[in-house]
């Protein structure tokens, strides 16, 4: 088993973290590196397509299970259940209103696909084997969450005026949410990679396979530039009890994908890549969701917790944490 | 040249609230609108800027339309009542234009 010490310092000494930190740095030096909006989009569209294509090549190639089913199914069942979790967290230990509790809960029962992503070259590059189909597992969790987040608003506001009316569910919004960009093109990939075959793979791979490492270490530096401005100007909004949260709720997250995976049976580089999933916190689909649906809630809270603490935590110390208790099964 | 006396209303809204309020907008009759980014700025929840996000929850965009004046004071409340519990600015400012058969 690799130590955690050996680990931890392959992992922040990727060209990957070290991208992200020097993100995060120049941002908070206020300097006036950037990436241009346009750009940023055109990344997450080639990674999370890379991603689709790779996972769906790989069960297409290791053909379709019941342990895929029962990880589906699973990964479903932990988006949902996620968010009561940490909703009661932040009921027991901050006064945050309900619906923001509600929404950031909803974000933290979704998924962060960078996350994944950089988790994925780790375990690879440590030489953990993982089981193909975890893709699909992180599309299937990416929704449920804001059904529940829903769900937990509209149930408080029938406790509290003060959030009375305040939850906007129907049925274009749940339309939207289930069509929402990186769902759509993460599912489409996906499938895509199923039916390629080899040749197919191999046409693609000068782009899709290749240069992914690059993309994706130009792509967290804009995520550190993005994470750094939000610790910049959000962590003011932040109450200490909060900013906790946003460092032990992936723990805890982790700790119930660490279960399932031992449950499921899943390799190695399987079980931490769900840890990873259930520890991430989403910055996508969820907080599109949560603007349409709960305005009341603030955004800057959620955002700053998903993106400035949870996603950096996660990126430089939870994956070697998750894989070096992934490997203790 | 002579001109006419009509309402410009800008809104600015989060981005995820867009086609909410352009569908809203086609409902009330408005013959055109434009949509344009806005590219950074600060209110009441601090500074903010569009620069590196790939979501659209953090992003705010501008509908201009021109209206006439007598249906400008109905948009706006059917407008407001839409987006008054949501990040953004409604005004309602005072424009001359060449061509009066457009709006």
């Amino acid at each position: 088993m690799t130590s955690f010490i050996e680990l931890a310092s392959a992992n922040l000494l990727s060209p990957m973290v070290l991208f992200f930190v020097l993100g995060v740095v120049a941002a908070l030096l206020r300097s006036s590196l950037s990436v241009p909006e346009a750009v940023a989009k055109a990344l997450s569209i080639y990674l999370i397509m890379a991603i689709g294509l790779k996972g769906g090549h790989e069960v297409a190639l290791a053909g379709i299970s019941a342990s895929l089913v029962y990880a589906l199914l699973a990964g479903v069942i932990l988006s949902f259940l996620l968010p009561l979790l940490a909703y009661g967290a932040l009921r027991a230990t901050t006064k945050l209103p309900a619906v923001d509790r509600a929404s950031i809960a909803a974000h933290y029962g979704s998924i962060s696909i960078v996350t994944f992503l950089a988790a994925v070259e780790v375990i690879r590059g440590l030489g953990y084997g993982a089981e193909g189909y975890m893709v699909a597992v992180a599309a299937v969790m990416e929704v449920p969450a804001i059904l529940s987040g829903l769900w937990l608003a509209a149930r408080s506001s029938g406790h509290s005026d003060a959030t009375a009316g305040a939850v906007g569910v129907d049925r274009t919004l749940l339309r939207e949410v289930m069509l929402n960009g990186s769902i759509v093109l993460l599912v489409g990939a996906f499938l895509i990679g199923a039916v390629i075959g080899d040749k197919g793979m191999s046409a693609v791979a000068p782009l899709i396979v290749d240069p992914f490492k690059g993309v994706l270490c130009i792509f967290l530096l804009d995520m550190g530039l993005v994470a750094g401005r939000g610790l910049r100007d959000g962590w003011r909004k932040i109450t200490p009890a909060v900013l906790l949260f946003g460092l032990y709720m992936p723990l805890l997250g982790a700790g119930a994908g660490w279960l399932s995976g031992f449950a499921l049976g899943l390799q190695t580089g399987g079980v931490a890549l769900l840890m990873v999933l259930c520890a991430s916190a989403s910055y996508i689909a969820v907080p599109a969701a949560m603007r349409l649906a709960l305005p009341d809630a603030n955004p800057s809270i959620s955002l700053t917790l998903a993106l400035g603490l949870t996603f950096p935590f996660n990126l430089t110390i939870g994956i070697p944490i998750y894989i070096a208790a992934a490997s203790l099964i | 040249m002579k001109t006419y006396a009509k309402k410009r209303m800008e809104i600015i809204i989060e981005a995820p609230f867009l086609n909410r309020l352009l569908d809203h907008l086609d409902q009330q009759g408005v013959h055109g609108y434009t949509v344009v980014p806005a590219i950074a700025g600060k209110g009441h929840g601090g500074n903010w800027s569009r620069d590196g996000l790939v979501s659209d929850a953090g992003r705010l965009v501008m509908v201009i339309c021109i209206l006439d004046p007598s249906d400008a004071s109905t948009l706006l409340e059917s407008t407001y009542a839409q987006m008054s519990n949501r990040i953004g600015i409604v005004s309602l400012g005072d424009v001359e234009v060449v061509r009066n058969d457009h709006f």
